[in-house]
């Protein structure tokens, strides 16, 4: 572990504890989503379109209703009609109008796997054959699957009632939904005055966040037009929002029981099951339960965009980078909304740049609607910029983390689109990586028709802040009750509760920490971001603050002192003037019930800035120049944590996200067919790495504390994802002597840019 | 569909279970909807992600591509019959102990499929651990800890 700040003397920060959910979770006791009994149960099954694009002419559900054990049909237009409202989940921003039509169409299917209607049946089984009953008719339409096509002069268009909003001027009849411009400086006059130029345009493919655990709810509408939902998601609150939106309710009437989450990385976000199986309940009496088949995750819920991004950076005679240009176009999938703008945020943030421009372009095309997988944006905007980057390095004759440091961002840095970056660890990831063994090592021989590489490449995210709640309550053995409203999706219940101990000087073994409901815990925004252990874990140290305030009173009237005489230190409470009163505060704990009982506390931030964080890759690839494979040799993730909580979840955070970002890389695509539907919707097809595929990933922690929390800490999720693309093709690059501009780095590209096969 | 339900007499965990099932219902499906056993996973529902794993007479398979109906007159284990009143299964607690869970959802998968392999294979290699693995697949972790865990098992076996 690199730290380069001054070392704290923390008791419970910086330990490796058992998880607080583990053992549930390795006994298969832990109850997610689609482990839900509720008595009378049913089941839903989703009827999708088979068609990219197509007008809906008629949708009859009369053989499905007369299926033996059937309960309940709905189409569409059993949820309400919806105008325009935008509702702000922190990551992304919600159009009730668009998302209740990506529910379940009503007049055109946008894309494969487009829900037209649902059935809900005593079991499954008979709930997809009735599915398989209802008879849908379509007008089909030119489907357009890429931005490119999308653009194109006389393209279908997706949505009549999209009116475009193009640097401010408002445009129909088109797909673009968006482009915005940030620019600074001047940038044309400073690549006129440029040594070198170096302009690339990249292509990338939609990907999925591959969470193995398809999405899932169950919904009870009761007799007092009360909705009960569980569902394994990110985010109980927003979805409680959002179903409460769709369905034209007020909040107080939906109320939403997180369970247990298989993964979401961003997927798990929106909302696309709870809805429907409200109103089948509704319809039907029963609870209803919806889990989605793996086909319908792939085509029906919301992948990672793919799309079009070309970078142009200019350095003068010294290696330093004068101007940057870039045009991002993403694919928003069926409804506006990719993560073009996290995008434009993000793609030059590891330089410091003078003079910039940056197009965004949000475009609809006939596939699923994307959503936020793992710092959306960033990874295709780091695979244009790194690997320009890499190419200026060259051509001044550099080291390339030399040629990073050089032009790096630091604090004061203004990022492209005039944030002003706090402290950051940029430079910090950048030399310890130059220092790192793996930057050190030779590379070594690699098996006989094998060529060997190394890559390195940087990434961004700025994290979120945003709005948590912790609730404490002390129990007379001197344990804590920790409850939040954040989904714990891999160990917070642990890292915030540590926070918590921390302050109050107490083991973290005494807590039981648990992620409350929509009525139980107070409001959480999502756990995306990479928020939850800072903002979160944020909210706990306020709550524990306040709990030592509240206990500091019990001390007062036991001992009959001012509340001002009483300190806390190391989890003892004493009175300033008298050593012999003191109190631990496990025995303060049994002693409450003289002092007024029960002692609780809350905790609660609405955090705007989170500190972003920067993290290094640095990869050897060996490349079989016969069959175009490539393997990993050895991978090394730097990044900046600011403090690491809990180290182990920290690291496995830090290899995991690389991991995505490696598929992502060499596997991962959509591939598409000419009639605009996706050929590969297994995990036979999408082939995501498995544990054969890797090498052992190598972790640095880096920590540059973030002042803008406590303990310093940085998000730490999402950085990991950003690199892998760009090192893994700078990687190539060095083995082969080829550049690559398009991903996925795929076996067949491999052997086309080396001129063995022709596309 | 009004079919003849089956009459299925099997062995789970070491206790005789019997359950009656329609004939198209999976494994899977049976042990989670009518046993009451959730802790193998739905990932997929063909077969490639491994979650669902869980033993037939010693023999690890995908629960989601067998029927209830052909386990008659089997022995199954689950992620259920893993730990026992003395604790937990020593992968069980390596995994914990190695941090090499996350959401957690592939996890049951993983712990029966290891257990199938240090059952015949006491001391195998990490290659022979990370092949004997690649059928089941863990989005969150990148595998490193998990093989760890598997590893240090072995090592301490």
């Amino acid at each position: 572990m690199v730290n380069v700040s001054d070392s704290k003397n923390y008791k419970v920060i910086g330990t490796n504890p058992i998880r607080h959910d583990g053992y549930d979770k390795v006994t298969g006791r832990a109850i997610y989503g689609a482990d839900v009994k509720l008595p009378g149960l049913i089941w839903a099954s989703i009827v999708r379109s088979p068609n990219a694009h197509a007008v809906i002419k008629n949708v009859d559900t009369s053989e499905a209703e007369k299926i033996d054990g059937v309960f309940a049909v709905m189409t569409g237009k059993d949820l309400p009609q919806q105008e325009d409202q935008f509702i702000d989940h922190g990551e992304g921003t919600e159009n009730v109008a668009w998302s209740s039509e990506n529910i379940m169409a009503t007049q055109k299917v946008l894309y494969k796997g487009h829900a037209v209607a649902a059935v809900a049946a005593i079991d499954r089984y008979v709930a997809d054959y009735a599915a398989s009953k209802v008879k849908v008719e379509y007008d089909l339409l030119d489907a357009v699957t890429n931005v490119e096509d999308a653009t194109k002069e006389g393209a279908p268009i997706l949505l009549d009632s999209l009116v475009g909003d193009h640097l401010r001027k408002k445009v129909k009849n088109t797909n673009v939904a968006s482009i915005t411009r940030h620019e600074f400086g001047d940038p044309d006059k400073a690549f006129a005055n440029a040594e070198n130029v170096v302009e690339r345009t990249f292509t990338l493919q939609m990907v999925h966040q591959g969470y193995i655990e398809p999405h899932n709810a169950t919904a009870h509408w009761d007799e007092e037009d009360r909705i009960k939902v569980w569902t394994s998601t990110q985010g109980a609150f927003p979805v409680r929002t959002s179903t409460a939106a769709i369905l034209k309710l007020d909040v107080s009437r939906v109320k939403v029981t997180p369970l247990e989450i298989g993964g979401g990385f961003g997927g798990k976000i929106p909302v696309y099951l709870e809805p429907v199986v409200s109103i089948l309940s509704r319809k039907s009496g029963r609870p209803v339960k919806a889990v989605m088949e793996r086909s319908s995750v792939f085509q029906a819920s919301g992948p990672a965009p793919g799309g079009t991004i070309t970078v142009k950076m200019g350095t003068d005679k010294d290696a330093n980078i004068v101007a940057a240009e870039s045009s991002i176009k993403l694919e928003a999938g069926g409804f506006p909304g990719s993560a073009v703008g996290a995008a434009v945020q993000c793609i030059f943030a590891a330089y410091d740049i003078p003079n910039t421009r940056i197009d965004g372009f949000d475009i609809v095309v006939n596939k699923p609607k994307s959503a936020a997988y793992r710092a959306p944006g960033s990874p295709q905007a780091a695979f244009a910029t790194e690997t320009v980057s890499d190419e200026l390095a060259r051509i001044h004759g550099m080291d390339p983390i030399d040629f990073r440091l050089q032009n790096a961002s630091k604090e004061g840095t203004r990022r492209a689109d005039g944030v002003v970056f706090p402290k950051v660890g940029n430079v910090e990831v950048l030399e310890a990586a130059k220092k790192s063994d793996h930057w050190n090592s030779d590379l070594g021989t690699p098996a006989k028709g094998r060529v060997r590489g190394r890559g390195v490449a940087s990434g961004y995210w700025f994290n979120v802040g945003l709005k948590s709640t912790v609730n404490l309550s002390v129990n007379s053995d001197g344990s804590v009750v920790l409850v939040e409203g954040s989904s714990d999706i891999g160990g917070t219940r642990t890292s915030i509760s540590m926070q918590a101990a921390e302050i109050l000087g107490i083991e973290v073994e005494n807590f039981r920490p648990s992620v409350g409901d929509t009525e139980t815990a107070g409001y959480a925004d999502v756990t995306g971001g990479s928020r939850t252990t800072y903002a979160t874990g944020f909210a706990a140290v306020k709550a524990a603050e306040n709990l030592i305030e509240v206990l500091k009173d019990r001390c007062a009237i036991i001992w009959s002192l001012d509340k001002n005489d009483i300190d806390f230190e190391d989890g003892t409470f004493f009175a300033s003037k008298d050593p012999e009163l003191k109190f631990t505060f496990k025995e303060l704990a049994s002693n409450l019930d003289n002092t007024g009982g029960p002692a609780a506390s809350s905790g609660s931030v609405d955090l705007e800035s989170a500190g972003g964080a920067f993290g290094t890759h640095i990869v050897d690839v060996d490349v079989d120049t016969e069959t175009g494979k490539t393997d990993i040799a050895r991978y090394t993730v730097l990044q900046d944590v600011g403090t690491a909580i809990y180290p182990a979840y920290v690291r496995g955070q830090m290899a995991g996200g690389a991991v995505q970002g490696i598929g992502w890389a060499l596997n991962e695509e959509y591939y598409m067919k000419d009639d605009g539907t996706q050929a590969n919707v297994s995990y036979l097809d999408y082939r995501m790495p498995t544990a054969l595929d890797l090498p052992n990933i190598e972790t640095i922690i880096v920590e540059v504390p973030n002042p803008g929390h406590p303990f310093g800490v940085r998000g730490v999720g999402e950085v990991p994802i950003c690199p892998p693309v760009g090192a893994i093709g700078n990687a190539l690059h060095d083995a082969l002597g080829k550049r690559f501009y398009d991903s996925p780095m795929k076996p067949g590209r491999i052997l086309n840019v080396l001129g063995k096969i022709s596309d | 569909m009004s079919i003849q339900k089956i009459h299925v007499k099997t062995t789970i965990n070491g206790r005789p279970e019997e359950f009656l099932t329609d004939p198209y219902v999976s494994l899977l499906d049976a042990l989670r909807e009518i046993v009451g056993l959730t802790g193998s996973k739905e990932g997929c529902l063909d077969g490639n992600c491994g979650a669902c794993t869980v033993s037939i007479n010693g023999k690890i398979v995908d629960s989601c591509l067998v029927l209830a109906a052909e386990v008659d007159g089997q022995n199954l284990e689950t992620v259920e019959g893993m730990a026992t009143a003395d604790g937990l299964h020593p992968l069980q607690q390596a995994f914990l102990e190695e941090a090499a869970l996350q959401c957690g959802i592939c996890t049951p998968g993983f712990l029966v499929a290891a257990k199938g392999l240090l059952d015949n294979e006491p001391d195998p290699s990490e290659e022979r651990i990370r092949h004997w693995l690649a059928g089941n697949l863990c989005r969150c972790t990148g595998y490193e800890n998990i093989i760890k865990a598997v590893k240090k098992v072995a090592e301490n076996s």
